[in-house]
């Protein structure tokens, strides 16, 4: 299949022409950040102060990346599970935060919440930190810096080869892909 | 008696520590390959190229495969004949890991506290086993061991009456609520039979064995392949985007265990299963 190119930020209306199954190459700015991180962030929010930056339209990677030799942008970078922000990711889609890059399963709770607010979750592949590093042009720590790779980073990517998972609609790659996997099987 | 200075062994865990973070092992690499000749499922044969791509990178930059570089797993078969001198050999231990990781530019993954949580800085602790073994010599194995295939394991004690088919389905039951999680294509390392500590151990090791040899009993060695068929008929495919490719290989351990019970561990591990091995 055709890798689609992608170009950020993720409005609505982009969002809503991606489709779960689509192979495609997002180029643009994206924010970093796991467990710790959105934790802090949502804890700003009850507190009604502002996030490090600005979340409208705004893509996050689910990733901790291993320290940059002399000479590189940034480590190896992969996804990290998904699943782990899964209790943050509605709260963050809230303030604006649409797409989502990560791996691995999510909660309902999760898809409802990209329904309501035209959400995107793109999977990158997991393990392959040294491939996707490649794909990062930039990267600049913005926030949190305490928390070693969990800290706030926002990085410039350019056709960083991504899947969508999980669409606007719900459709699910990984509900979706298995079955006709194992119907073309059969047939 | 030989003598063998604990800066050896120090030396030694450093150089592993960055090696098996950088260079996945041939076997992984034959059965990745293997897998990918005969996938048949669409996106899952771009993932499988470009999980090649990625550790052929690794390899010519001398970069981490996954940027999760892992718990140091760290075995140590010492030879009865052997005295360690010099320090304190779990101190000796813990610095190979400190010097590999901060000089491998390796991410440190470890927090003091696992309520608490706070990272210690230079991934130590590492999670040592050590066993006294005949001989003069010292076996020196290196697992770094991701999390988002280790959070997906599992240990259950049976009933002996459960049987064989309790286990198997067991092991087929551990793959598919992993699903997606742990990165597969998976590496499947099962322990069956001492205590509950042993069991899980031995599921750990098991993923240590080279993919391409199976377990030395015909019985296990059946089985192996009769689970690593199973699995690859579920459908998750690589990464789960569907596909054939669940499981790059299934390896089995065991071990006697009490005439009341048959445990049985599941250690998940990803297609980045790392382990090195050197022998001083």
């Amino acid at each position: 299949m055709e890798r689609r190119k992608v170009a950020l930020p993720l409005t609505k209306e982009l969002a809503r022409t991606l489709r779960a199954g689509d192979e495609v190459l997002l180029t643009g700015t994206v924010y970093t950040s796991r467990d710790a991180g959105h934790k802090r962030m949502c804890e700003s929010l009850a507190k009604g102060d502002p996030l490090p930056f600005d979340p409208s339209d705004a893509t996050i990677y689910y990733v901790g990346p291993s320290p940059a030799k002399p000479g590189q942008v940034i480590g190896s970078a992969g996804p990290t599970t998904s699943g782990r922000m899964d209790a943050y990711a509605p709260t963050m889609m809230s303030v604006g935060a649409r797409g989502m890059i990560g791996k691995g399963a999510r909660l309902p709770e999760v898809i409802e919440a990209m329904k309501k607010y035209s959400g995107v979750y793109f999977g990158a592949i997991g393990g392959a930190g040294a491939l996707l590093a490649k794909c990062i042009k930039k990267s600049e720590l913005i926030a949190y810096e305490d928390l070693g790779a969990e800290a706030l980073r926002k990085l410039y990517v350019e056709d960083m080869p991504l899947v969508v998972i999980i669409d606007c609609e719900g459709n699910n790659l990984y509900e979706e892909g298995r079955r006709e996997y194992l119907k073309a099987q059969q047939g | 008696m030989r003598e063998i200075q604990v800066s050896q062994i120090t030396e030694t865990i450093e150089h592993l520590c960055i090696e098996a973070n950088e260079h996945l092992p041939e076997d992984v690499r034959r059965a990745i390959q293997k897998c990918r000749a005969c996938e048949d499922g669409e996106i899952a044969k771009t993932v499988l190229d470009d999980i090649i791509t990625n550790y052929e990178i690794a390899d010519a930059e001398c970069v981490p495969i996954c940027q999760d570089t892992g718990m140091a797993c760290v075995f140590l078969e010492v030879g009865q004949d052997v005295h360690l001198c010099g320090g304190d050999l779990t101190e000796a231990v813990n610095e190979g890991v400190r010097r590999g990781y901060e000089k491998g530019y390796l991410r440190k993954s470890v927090v003091k506290d696992p309520i608490r949580r706070g990272n210690t800085g230079d991934n130590t602790p590492a999670m040592l086993y050590t066993e006294i073994v005949p001989g003069e010599s010292v076996r020196i194995t290196v697992g770094p061991k991701g999390f988002g295939s280790e959070n997906m394991s599992a240990i259950r004690m049976f009933k002996p009456s459960a049987g064989l088919q309790g286990i198997k389905d067991f092991i087929l039951e551990v793959v598919e609520s992993a699903g997606p999680n742990p990165c597969p294509p998976m590496v499947v390392g099962v322990g069956i039979g001492g205590t509950f500590d042993k069991c899980a151990l031995l599921a750990k090791k098991a993923l240590m064995r080279p993919l391409d040899e199976r377990n030395p009993e015909p019985f296990y060695a059946d089985l192996e392949i009769e689970l690593l068929e199973k699995i690859n008929q579920l459908g998750i495919g690589p990464q789960g985007f569907g596909g054939r490719t669940t499981a790059l290989g299934v390896n089995i351990e065991t071990m006697p265990t009490h005439i009341a019970g048959m445990p049985c561990a599941v250690n998940i591990s990803c297609h980045v299963t790392r382990h090195k091995t050197e022998i001083i």
